[in-house]
C-alpha cells in the first residue's frame, strides 16, 4: 500500500514538473513578439456569423480548459496561476473572467482573457495590462501563411492574442507563448479526482485483507482483487519472472491510473469529460517514467545487446547499433502516441456523431433535420461508447503489458540464442 | 494538396496495419482451435503483437494529421 502511494506521488510530481520544463524556448519567442508589439489595435467590430464547424468543435471539446463547463450556463471556476516574465504572478479564480456563452470571458484580468475556456494573453501594446476591464468579444484573423491568430475586441479595436500555453512544443497547434500557465485546469482537476478515488478504492480493498482475513473477499475488495491478480499473473510474472515484486507497484499504479482516467473521461457529465489520457503532455509524462524505469533497471546484457550485439558480424553492428539506440527512444514514443491516439480518436468520433444533429439541422434552422440527425446520432454514439469502454480497458492493459515487456527485456539475466 | 497527400498516407498506414492485425487475429484463432488449453497465453500475446503493429500505424496517422 505504501509503495502504491509513493508511486502515485511520483506520478503527480512528474505530471506537474513536465509542463514547467517545456517552456525554455521562451527567449526565442520574445523576438517574434516585438513585431506584433509594434502598434496598437486597429478598428474592428463584433459579428456573429459563425457557421457550425464539426472539426473545430471536436478539437474544442477534447482540449484542456481553465474552466469546467457543467451544463448550459453553469460553470465550475478553477484556480488560475499565471506567470508572465516582466509582469509577475497572477493568481485568481477563473470566474473573475465572468463566463458567458461558450466559456468566453466577458472581462480581461491583468491582460489575460478567457477564449473558449482557454486562458490567452493579449500580445499587442495599447491594451490595459492591469486590473479588470470589460471586453466586447473574440474574433480571429488569418495570416498570409495560413495561420490563425485569435483576437480580442476592446473599445472597438482588435488586439492580437497569444495562443494558450502548450506543453507539446506546438505540435497540437499551440506554439510557444509569452506566459506560463500553471493553473489547475480541467485535466489537472480530473487527475486529482482520480487520485482521490483510487486512493480510497485501493485503501478499502487493502483494508479488506485485515478485516476479512481467512474469509472470502467482500465489497470493493472482491472487485479489485481479480483485476489485481490478472495483472500480476498475466503481465508481471510472465514478463518479469522472479523479480516481478520489485516492479509490481509501478505496473499497478500505471494500470489503475490509466484505467481510472480512461473511465472518468468516458463520462459525458460533470465529474467526467476531462480528456486526460487523450492529452499528449499526460501520455508524454507516463512515457518518460517508463523510459526512466526501463533504462535505469537495464543490466549488462541489456546494454550489450544495444551497443555490441553478441553473435553478429562486425559490419552488421554498424547498422544494428544505431537502430537499437533509436529503439530506446522509439519504444516510449510509441507508448505515448498509442494511448493518446486511441483515446483522442474515440472522443473525436463520438463528437462527430453528436455533430450529426447540428449538421443535418443546419445549426437549429431545420427541426426535421435535427430530429433525423438525432435518430442517427444516438445509436451510433452508443455503439461508439461501448467500443470506447472496451478500449479504455485494452489501452490500460496494453500500456501495462508493453512496459512490463520492456522492463523484462532490460532485466533479463541470460539470453538464449535461438 | 499536402492535405490530400496526408490523407492518402493515413489511408495507406491503415491498410498496412489492417493486414497485419488481420493476420495476427487469424493465426491466433487457428492456434486457439488447435490448442484450446493455451487460450490465455495466446490471447495476451495476440494483444501485445497487435499493439506493436498499431504503434507503427498510429505514428503515421498522427504525422498525417499534423502535416499541413
Amino acid at each position: 500500500m505504501r509503495r502504491i502511494l509513493v508511486s502515485l506521488l511520483c506520478l503527480v510530481a512528474l505530471a506537474i514538473a513536465l509542463p514547467a520544463q517545456s517552456h525554455q524556448e521562451g527567449a526565442e519567442h520574445s523576438a517574434n513578439q516585438e513585431e506584433t508589439h509594434g502598434e496598437g489595435g486597429h478598428d474592428c467590430a463584433c459579428h456573429e456569423d459563425e457557421a457550425y464547424d464539426p472539426g473545430a468543435s471536436a478539437f474544442h471539446h477534447i482540449s484542456d480548459a481553465n474552466v469546467f463547463h457543467i451544463a448550459g450556463e453553469i460553470y465550475l471556476p478553477l484556480p488560475c496561476i499565471l506567470y508572465a516574465p516582466g509582469q509577475g504572478l497572477s493568481v485568481f479564480l477563473s470566474n473573475k473572467f465572468h463566463f458567458h456563452e461558450h466559456g468566453n470571458g466577458a472581462y480581461a484580468v491583468d491582460g489575460y482573457v478567457l477564449n473558449h475556456g482557454e486562458v490567452m494573453r493579449v500580445a499587442q501594446a495599447g491594451f490595459p495590462m492591469e486590473g479588470e476591464v470589460a471586453i466586447e468579444c473574440f474574433t480571429e484573423t488569418h495570416t498570409e501563411d495560413g495561420k490563425t491568430i485569435n483576437q480580442v475586441i476592446y473599445e472597438g479595436q482588435c488586439y492580437n492574442l497569444d495562443k494558450k500555453t502548450s506543453y507539446d512544443g506546438g505540435i497540437m497547434g499551440g506554439g510557444v507563448t509569452s506566459f506560463y500557465d500553471f493553473s489547475v485546469t480541467k485535466n489537472v482537476f480530473t487527475m486529482l479526482l482520480t487520485f482521490v478515488l483510487l486512493f480510497f478504492l485501493l485503501r478499502a480493498a487493502a483494508k479488506g485483507y485485515q478485516t476479512n482475513d481467512g474469509k472470502a473477499p467482500k465489497g470493493i475488495q472482491a472487485f479489485i482483487e481479480p483485476v489485481f491478480l490478472f495483472i500480476r499473473d498475466e503481465v508481471a510474472i510472465p514478463f518479469l519472472g522472479a523479480k516481478y515484486e520489485r516492479y509490481l507497484p509501478y505496473l499497478m499504479s500505471i494500470f489503475f491510473f490509466i484505467l481510472g482516467l480512461n473511465l472518468i473521461g468516458q463520462l459525458p457529465i460533470f465529474p467526467g469529460s476531462g480528456n486526460v489520457t487523450g492529452n499528449l503532455s499526460v501520455t508524454a509524462v507516463l512515457a518518460v517514467i517508463a523510459f526512466v524505469v526501463v533504462n535505469l533497471s537495464g543490466n549488462k546484457n541489456y546494454w550489450q545487446h544495444i551497443f555490441n550485439m553478441p553473435g553478429v558480424p562486425g559490419w552488421i553492428k554498424i547498422i544494428l547499433t544505431p537502430v537499437e539506440l533509436l529503439g530506446i527512444f522509439i519504444k516510449p514514443l510509441t507508448l505515448m502516441l498509442r494511448l493518446f491516439a486511441n483515446i483522442t480518436a474515440g472522443h473525436i468520433v463520438i463528437i462527430i456523431f453528436v455533430s450529426l444533429i447540428f449538421i443535418f439541422g443546419k445549426a437549429g434552422e431545420s427541426i426535421g433535420g435535427s430530429a433525423l440527425g438525432g435518430v442517427m446520432a444516438v445509436p451510433l454514439t452508443m455503439f461508439m461508447m461501448s467500443i470506447e469502454l472496451l478500449v479504455a480497458f485494452i489501452q490500460a492493459f496494453v500500456f501495462c503489458i508493453l512496459t512490463a515487456s520492456y522492463i523484462g527485456a532490460a532485466v533479463e539475466e541470460h539470453h538464449e540464442h535461438h | 494538396m499536402t492535405g490530400t497527400l496526408a490523407a492518402l498516407g493515413a489511408g495507406l498506414a491503415v491498410i498496412g496495419a489492417g493486414i497485419g492485425i488481420g493476420n495476427i487475429g487469424a493465426k491466433a484463432m487457428d492456434a486457439i482451435a488447435r490448442q484450446p488449453e493455451a487460450v490465455g497465453d495466446i490471447r495476451s500475446n495476440m494483444i501485445l503483437m497487435a499493439a506493436l503493429i498499431e504503434g507503427a500505424a498510429l505514428i503515421a496517422i498522427i504525422l498525417s494529421i499534423f502535416v499541413k
